[in-house]
């Protein structure tokens, strides 16, 4: 909680006064019994033939108006304390959402791949909203039931020592048997919930798999596997259950065998006289207050677990440092060299310990070449583009852009300078124009049409009604082609020195890619070009390619250097063309 | 007017009776329940009047009546012990029938999913189906039974009670009878108040997420245009309108408690000053006349009165969306299921003789797509079927599988129609990959082994490395053993590599390719492609595919274009007559 606690500073005063309201509205609610015991005793005056001709009609009455003026008083407080503690709970968990998404924000690429989107989502929606239904609890209940629970006890107390320790006896004979219960069912219900998810998991099995478990006639398979799911699912719960059925009950036996010690030991010391009829009745009442809030303290501590739980997830992304390594210079230009940019002997190891996703890879780009990277999957061609940018850190050697190391750039200013367009075509929800004003915020109508022209995506806005014709969350409303043309756009738009294109055609057809490919060389002019491919028809023009295998780069020249000289590539480029290519999608 | 019945209520009572036909299975341990359940509130309700009665004898010094007190006690003791072992007997068989309930319906519904066409399967999405099976289920058996426990639980108790107040004192009686229900009210009114709220929440929290949703998913792209701030200024915006939205709905919905405990806590007010005014008013003490315990037992009748009446208001929201999960879950039940495979024939010695006959085909009746297609294909013979993406490549290989039945003509393998056949001799006969891949959650080994079960050690490696799968399987974490999760975590093209090992394993006595390459880069499909040739060799197969090469050594080539096959033949007769294929050729490699 220690990240997250200076989030409650702004409602201190709130978080405070909640608590406090709601400790006036159960000290009303503790006197209650002691009242009507009260009108028993004072108000009615108990004569010894039972009957009571001399009550007080003026002290009853005066001690209903006390009780209802507690009633009143109690509302009011109460509703304090609920306004108080939704004011924090709110308020805390929107400050701490808007903290966490500018964390989110930060972090790297490398921490995202470890991190994965649906756990970053996950933490923003439903765990701070877990979080701020338990602040919410905490600060109106969990004070409040402990509260009347050892209240009712310090009454008993205040009434009758004796009597009290009973009092004693069934707090802590009941605490354990609450807290003892839910200690044990809670692993039976883990265990139940995952037996659960295994059920769960065939279900979906069978519907994703439908086809291929028909194909291989695994259809009888399949219901055993489910069937022994299923029976292990129920033999789970009515274990659970049947154990978990023992709370009510038993705290019912143990509240009433209470009372009923409470009635004997309440008649030796009525007899005795030091107790009225009207005390034994108070605590009778007293008593039977405090099953009631044991089982929601219970409850409250459950949902409050799960909240801390939460919380602590939340927590952990707070803690993340961006793994990213900038170093303090924060440069924005580099010293202008004639090694426009240098790899120099780069590795990149995601993670500790782990395989190298690029090793020694050593090559330079003088300013305006275009370079095709190529390789098979997963042989670090997107790692090797996204090094340049400054989105992964290198784990030996280094990337330098002008004569400076990217790590000494300020990165918003790196990036500013390079044009990325993702293997995966991403357009957000809103028009074209929004989209395209990505590259460049105040980027005029001549300029986003000019990108399109050469993005080859001039018709393709133009059918669609315009630049403010509105784009669907994901771009759904776009073909995959159409997306990847206007993602090109979007890094023309801001006209990079470096255009990086991460395997940014595969949608695009044969005529299509290479009248891009003509467009972009004829209008970029002294822009720097990297072409990520799996093509070699997408690289052939290149002004130099590196081949990448394992990691490795294997080949750098130009497409018929390589072709003499360079095995990997001479394989890749045979298997897309000797007495064959692609026909068809 | 009675037969007039709404279809709606038709419908209702269908799926009353469909639950009965479920729970009505356990006629003894349901009448079991009532009983038990009858018995625990007679005892809850007996043990408060026992206390007062208590109460009464220890009226005051020296007036204690310690025998009657005894014997008070002792039945205390006895009906507490018969209330907590009739609530315990209650819960566990309750228990134990919902459990045994849900684990039937759910049994039923997955092989009623083994049974539904994939025409079904297709066309709903499985989140629906999952949500049927799993959640619905639960929910319907929860709802029925421990809703309609609860309910009559809180009816019996309320009929008690007011026997009971009644009996004692009609003052008092009419005064919580007539006050209690009026927290009822006030709660109605905070939640149908407070609905608004929750709605707005809800709607402003869907527009955060899917603000969320987009830039996190695309955090990359986010970062590379530094679109950071401009990010954060939206969400800010966004938040402050939910910070809004929540606080109304968070602090007006926790009104309810108070509002209603200041109802009850007025009421038990009441209660204690008509209570002491009738006992003072009373002159002697007659049999009838209203004590210090009388007004005990009113108290903490007080306390407990509206708990049923909260607890039915429950119960029918329960009751009610218990009954619509039951529709849904009968629904699933009672889609149409695949023709049955009874009296079939099995399909035994395959050469890989394979036709159409005239089929027709359509997904939907308003679309045609297949129509009057013939094609015999004779045994080892290769057929490619091209055409652009969403052409219907994909179809020709559902209707040999007879995963969809043709709607005209028929398919027929060695001369007799698929239909004839029973699916697992006609499936088995098939080999197949998927540009789909689907492996499921197990090991690489069980996953391979989909293919053959008996496989010994060795086949399987043999199938694995002529799928250029051993060399990756033996890098990952655990070799063969390696778990796979849903997601598998591994490439693409390394669980297409899989799902070919499989093929490879399997060897049966035709096979269906559906872009079985699609994922693998160009340099390892080239390899892989070696060890299909060798498969295929006098194999009838079926390949859907953009490779030339696979195409151009074809024994025929389908060419369909918008679902519709436009043309057949070898390549050369194809590119002569200058047609549809011709002009996709060209297009690639002219």
């Amino acid at each position: 909680m220690k990240k997250l606690l200076p989030y409650f500073k702004p409602y201190r005063v709130q978080s405070f006064l909640g608590p406090l309201f709601k400790l006036l509205e159960a000290t009303f609610e503790l006197l209650v019994p002691v009242i009507v015991g009260l009108i028993v005793d004072r108000g009615l005056g108990a004569r010894l033939d039972g009957a009571y001709p001399n009550a007080d009609k003026g002290f009853i009455f005066a001690m209903f108006g006390v009780l209802a003026l507690f009633g009143v008083v109690g509302l009011a407080c109460s509703v304090t304390a609920q306004y108080f503690a939704a004011k924090a709970a709110t308020g805390v968990a929107s400050d701490v959402r808007k903290a966490l998404f500018k964390k989110l924000q930060s972090l790297s690429y490398a921490d995202f791949d470890r991190l994965g989107t649906s756990t970053m989502l996950t933490r923003i929606t439903g765990d701070i909203n877990q979080f701020q239904s338990g602040i919410n609890l905490f600060l109106r209940l969990l004070l409040r039931s402990p509260f009347i629970v050892f209240g009712a006890m310090i009454a008993a107390f205040l009434i009758d020592v004796k009597v009290a320790l009973i009092f004693v006896a069934v707090i802590v004979a009941l605490s354990v048997v609450v807290f003892g219960i839910m200690f044990l069912t809670m692993p039976l219900y883990k265990r139940s919930q995952e037996r659960l998810d295994e059920v769960t998991l065939s279900v979906r099995e069978n519907l994703s798999g439908a086809r291929v478990i028909r194909a291989f006639c695994r259809e009888d398979k399949e219901r055993a596997i489910f069937n022994e799911r299923n029976e292990a699912l129920k033999k789970n719960r009515n274990f659970a259950g049947a154990v978990g059925a023992v709370m009510n009950p038993l705290t019912y036996a143990l509240l009433n065998i209470a009372i009923i010690g409470l009635l004997k030991v309440g008649a030796i010391r009525v007899e005795g006289g030091s107790l009225s009829q009207g005390n034994v009745l108070a605590l009778y009442n007293l008593m039977t207050q405090i099953l009631v809030e044991l089982v929601k303290l219970a409850n409250l501590i459950v949902l409050i677990a799960k909240a801390a739980a939460s919380a602590n997830r939340v927590e952990q992304v707070f803690e993340l440092e961006s793994s990213l390594k900038t170093s303090s210079e924060q440069i924005s230009e580099g010293v202008e060299k004639e090694e426009y940019i240098v790899f120099e002997n780069v590795s990149v190891r995601y993670h500790e310990g782990g395989e190298e996703a690029l090793s020694g890879v050593d090559f330079k780009v003088q300013k305006g070449e275009t370079v095709g990277v190529i390789g098979g999957t997963g042989s670090g061609k997107t790692t090797l583009v996204n090094l340049l940018p400054h989105f992964y850190d290198v784990s030996a050697g280094s990337v330098r852009l002008a004569g400076k190391d990217v790590r000494a750039y300020n990165p918003k200013l790196l990036r500013e300078r390079i044009g990325v367009v993702p293997q995966k075509a991403v357009l957000f929800k809103g028009t074209i124009r929004e989209n395209l004003c990505w590259g460049k915020n105040d980027a005029t109508d001549e300029e986003l049409w000019a990108a399109l022209k050469t993005a080859q995506a001039e018709k393709v806005v133009r059918d669609k009604g315009g630049l403010d014709s509105p784009v669907e969350q994901g771009g759904k409303n776009f073909s995959g082609g159409q997306k990847q043309r206007l993602t090109i756009a979007r890094a023309l738009v801001r006209k990079p020195e470096i255009l990086i294109l991460d395997d940014s055609s595969s949608a695009l057809d044969y005529a299509t890619d290479a009248a891009l490919r003509r467009a972009i060389r004829e209008r970029s002019g002294d822009t720097t070009v990297f072409i990520v491919s799996q093509r070699t028809s997408s690289v052939r023009n290149a002004d130099k390619i590196v081949v990448l295998d394992d990691g490795k780069a294997v080949g750098i020249g130009t497409h018929a250097e390589l072709l003499e000289c360079c095995a990997v590539y001479k394989e890749i480029y045979d298997s897309q063309y000797k007495d064959d290519g692609e026909v068809g999608a | 007017m009675k037969q007039d019945k709404t279809p709606r209520q038709r419908a209702r009572r269908g799926t009353l009776k469909k639950i009965f036909s479920y729970v009505g299975k356990y006629p003894i341990a349901l009448s079991l329940c009532l009983l038990l359940y009858a018995a625990t509130v007679a005892f809850t309700l007996y043990i408060p009047i026992l206390v007062g009665d208590g109460i009464d004898l220890i009226a005051g010094a020296g007036k204690v009546d310690f025998k009657g007190l005894r014997e008070i006690c002792v039945k205390i003791g006895i009906s507490l012990i018969g209330a907590a072992l009739s609530q315990w007997l209650v819960s566990v068989i309750n228990n134990r029938i919902t459990y045994s309930v849900v684990e039937r319906v759910r049994a039923d519904a997955f092989e009623k999913i083994g049974a539904l066409p994939l025409k079904y399967l297709d066309s709903h999405p499985h989140g629906d189906v999952v949500s049927r099976v799993i959640a619905d289920t639960e929910q319907f058996a929860d709802g029925i039974l421990i809703g309609f426990m609860q309910f009559f639980i809180s009816i019996l108790t309320i009929g008690g009670t007011l026997i009971f107040m009644f009996l004692t004192n009609v003052k008092i009686a009419l005064v919580v009878v007539l006050l209690t229900p009026l927290s009822l009210f006030v709660a109605r009114f905070i939640s149908s108040k407070t609905y608004g709220f929750f709605k707005k929440q809800t709607e402003v929290r869907g527009e955060q997420t899917a603000f969320t949703e987009e830039m996190i998913s695309n955090l990359k792209t986010v970062q590379a245009f530094s679109r950071e701030d401009e990010n954060e200024a939206k969400f800010a915006e966004i938040e402050g309108w939910l910070k809004k939205a929540s606080l109304d709905s968070v602090f007006f919905s926790s009104l309810t408690n108070p509002t209603t405990r200041f109802v009850n806590n007025i009421v038990y007010a009441l209660v204690a000053l008509i209570g002491a005014l009738e006992i003072g008013g009373m002159s002697v003490l007659t049999a009838t006349a209203f004590t210090v315990g009388g007004l005990t037992k009113f108290l903490a009748y007080a306390n407990q009165y509206t708990k049923p009446f909260n607890d039915i208001s429950g119960v029918i929201t329960e009751l009610q969306s218990a009954f619509v999960c039951a529709s849904r879950v009968f629904e699933l039940l009672e889609e149409e299921e695949q023709p049955s495979d009874e009296g079939n024939r099995t399909l035994s010695s395959v050469d890989g003789d394979v036709s159409f006959d005239s089929v027709s085909f359509s997904y939907t009746p308003e679309q045609r797509l297949i129509e009057d297609f013939s094609l015999t294909v004779c045994p080892g013979q290769r057929v490619a079927i091209v055409g652009p993406t969403g052409s219907g490549k994909t179809t020709l290989i559902n209707l040999l599988m007879r995963f969809y039945d043709v709607t005209g003509g028929a398919v027929k393998i060695e001369g007799e129609d698929v239909r004839a056949l029973t699916r697992n001799s006609l499936r088995s006969s098939f080999g197949m990959v998927l540009q789909e891949t689907w492996l499921k959650s197990g090991t690489v080994r069980e996953n391979i082994l989909l293919g053959r079960e008996n496989a010994t050690e060795e086949e399987l490696i043999t199938a694995a490395k002529a799928a250029h799968a051993h060399g990756f399987i033996k890098r990952l974490p655990q070799g063969y053993d390696t778990p796979l999760g849903e997601e598998g975590g591994l490439s693409q093209g390394q669980k297409q590599l899989l799902c070919i090992a499989r093929i490879m394993l399997a060897l049966p006595p035709m096979l269906i390719l559906d872009e079985a390459t699609s994922s693998i880069d160009t340099r390892t499909e080239l390899k892989i492609s070696d060890a299909f040739q060798t498969l295929m060799e006098g194999r009838t197969s079926f390949v859907v595919a953009h490779r030339l090469s696979t195409i151009r050594h074809a024994d025929v080539i389908l060419v369909l274009n918008d679902g519709k096959i436009v043309e057949s033949g070898t390549h050369e007769t194809l590119l002569a007559r200058g047609g549809f294929y011709h002009n996709l050729y060209n297009s690639q490699f002219g």
